[in-house]
């Protein structure tokens, strides 16, 4: 299999926040990259996934849907910023 | 507002290659959307279960009409109910318009290269819809990279939209039309620098398609002199 | 409220006993995964168990291939409810590595090359119930299904059988490993549908 971008990430996390994130930068914990969301390298082996830093790799955030639940993890990325 | 599922009408639906259709959804409430943006769609099974999946919308600006293209991948959950079995009257769930990053509107006045691959077009249509519509007047080149001629999207309205703002490359890789005078192959890098937008112009560039076609292509204008900044991408997977 | 999706069953779900609840029968070998294929060189591969003590006990490629190797035939279930009946393995047992080890520990977190974790108790790897699998269907581990060498604990869900296995860490208690501290079950049973929070 292989991977997607962050430009998937739009509709699940609306669910989460009003405006559209996939236009928001945040920081990689990891390396400290500035990137869009919609630049993240998205791995989406449903029923998690897996978000990662699309410079070093890391993961910024994982999400995980149990039935219609979505639980949002946002481990692997700070400093979120909507442009 | 966007988050909110809505229940579209399914209107017409239309063959465009062997392997893919295009769904026009009538969908009261819907608010238009960009060029370049997509939805999210849900199938419900009887027991409850739901898969969802993004489609890029073919259609662009304000309308109650959503138009979608997909492409069939044969040991997928949701194209291939799509493509073969979802019929005129079927009620669909949409979410969307979805998306503010790998879009174009016609506020923007400076050159655009599109460059897609398979169905990785669908989104570059809505693009070239919206360009025509707004009577905008920026050069718009596209570099549409197929297996063969029957297998290109939206070909007819393609070619009819050729003009002096627009014009389409093909390139085709597995079977050429009759009298092509270019053996079918891959995209490469040489023939990409010499199909796009002279970087000295500084197009903004949107590349979308297969995953590993997108990559490559990407890397590759980097390599050419293309600034990363300029560059728009939307991976289909594959 | 969502609507029903006329004509769409998901993929169906089959009325047989040998599957656990909520699953299907694939004929494919579906491929998940949460990041990159990592690429091992067999020449460079190795297999570690460390113990409370930080003893580690490792095993290079043709150490493994050494020992008792056992024939698996096997159902494997996925949490994405496909699954597999009767697939065959050849892997080297975790009860055969285990008889050097000393630990008083009961629990377990498997480590993969690439950097994925899942937690295992102890007595899910022991008494025939798990393996270090290096072959699938008579040819050896695709890198996609996590070759060179995969974990196989067949009776729990499959993220449990962590591909790409680089060694074991025994652990006083039970930890979360990457999913489950993202949301999927501590144990995975199958057969109680175990699969989230």
């Amino acid at each position: 299999m292989t991977h997607l971008d962050g430009n998937v990430l739009a509709g699940p996390l609306s669910e989460l926040f009003r405006d559209d994130m996939t236009t928001a930068t945040g920081r990689c914990a990891h390396c400290g990259d500035v990137s869009v969301l919609a630049e993240a390298v998205v791995w989406d082996a449903a029923p998690g996934w897996c978000v990662r830093c699309h410079v070093c790799g890391d993961v910024l955030m994982t999400l995980v849907w149990s039935g219609e639940k979505l639980r949002v993890d946002l481990r692997g990325v700070t400093a979120l910023e909507i442009g | 507002m966007v988050g909110k599922w809505l229940v579209g009408t399914v209107a017409t639906v239309q063959t465009q290659t062997p392997s893919g259709r295009s769904i026009v959804v009538s969908l009261p409430g819907w608010p238009g959307n960009i060029a370049g943006q997509h939805v999210d769609v849900r199938l419900t099974a009887p027991d409850g279960y739901q898969a969802v999946r993004s489609y890029s919308i073919a259609s662009a600006g304000p309308s109650e009409m959503v138009e979608l293209a997909v492409d069939k991948i044969p040991t997928g959950e949701v194209s291939p109910y799509l493509v073969d079995d979802l019929q005129p009257g079927d009620m669909l769930e949409l979410r969307g318009p979805l998306g503010g990053w790998f879009v174009w509107k016609p506020e923007q006045t400076g050159p655009v290269q599109l460059i897609g691959g398979g169905s990785g077009i669908v989104p570059l249509v809505a693009m070239v819809r919206s360009h025509a519509a707004s009577g905008s007047s920026a050069p718009f080149k596209l570099l549409y990279s197929v297996r063969s001629p029957g297998d290109a999207f939206y070909r007819d309205e393609l070619a009819d939209s050729e003009g002096a703002d627009f014009s389409t490359t093909y390139v085709y890789t597995r079977a050429t039309p009759e009298g092509w005078s270019v053996a079918p192959g891959r995209l490469t890098k040489d023939v990409l620098a010499a199909s796009v937008i002279p970087a000295s112009e500084n197009p903004a560039i949107f590349v979308c398609g297969p995953t590993a076609f997108v990559e490559a292509v990407a890397t590759w204008l980097v390599e050419l002199g293309y600034p990363a900044e300029t560059i728009k991408t939307e991976r289909f997977g594959g | 409220m969502s609507i029903f999706t006329r004509g769409f069953s998901g993929r169906g779900r089959d009325n047989n006993p040998d599957l656990p609840p909520g699953q299907y029968l694939t004929e494919d070998f579906p491929v998940l995964s949460a990041g990159p294929t990592p690429e091992i060189d067999t020449a460079d591969w190795q297999f570690t168990i460390t113990n409370e003590s930080g003893k580690r006990y490792s095993w290079t490629w043709d150490q493994l291939m050494a020992l008792k190797i056992d024939e698996v035939g096997t159902d494997i279930h996925c949490v994405t409810r496909w699954s597999k009946l009767g697939t065959s393995w050849r892997g080297v047992s975790l009860d055969t590595l285990f008889e050097e080890v000393d630990t008083s520990y009961e629990y377990t977190m498997a480590h993969s090359y690439g950097g994925y974790t899942t937690n295992v108790p102890l007595a899910d790897l022991l008494d025939g119930k798990a393996w270090i699998a290096f072959e699938f269907d008579g040819e050896p581990l695709d890198p996609e299904h996590g070759g060179p060498a995969r974990l196989l604990v067949p009776h729990l869900y499959f993220w449990k059988s962590a591909k790409w296995i680089r060694g074991l860490e025994m652990l006083p208690q039970d930890e979360p490993g990457f999913w489950e501290q993202n949301g999927y079950h501590m144990y995975g049973d199958p057969w109680q549908e175990e699969r989230y929070w």
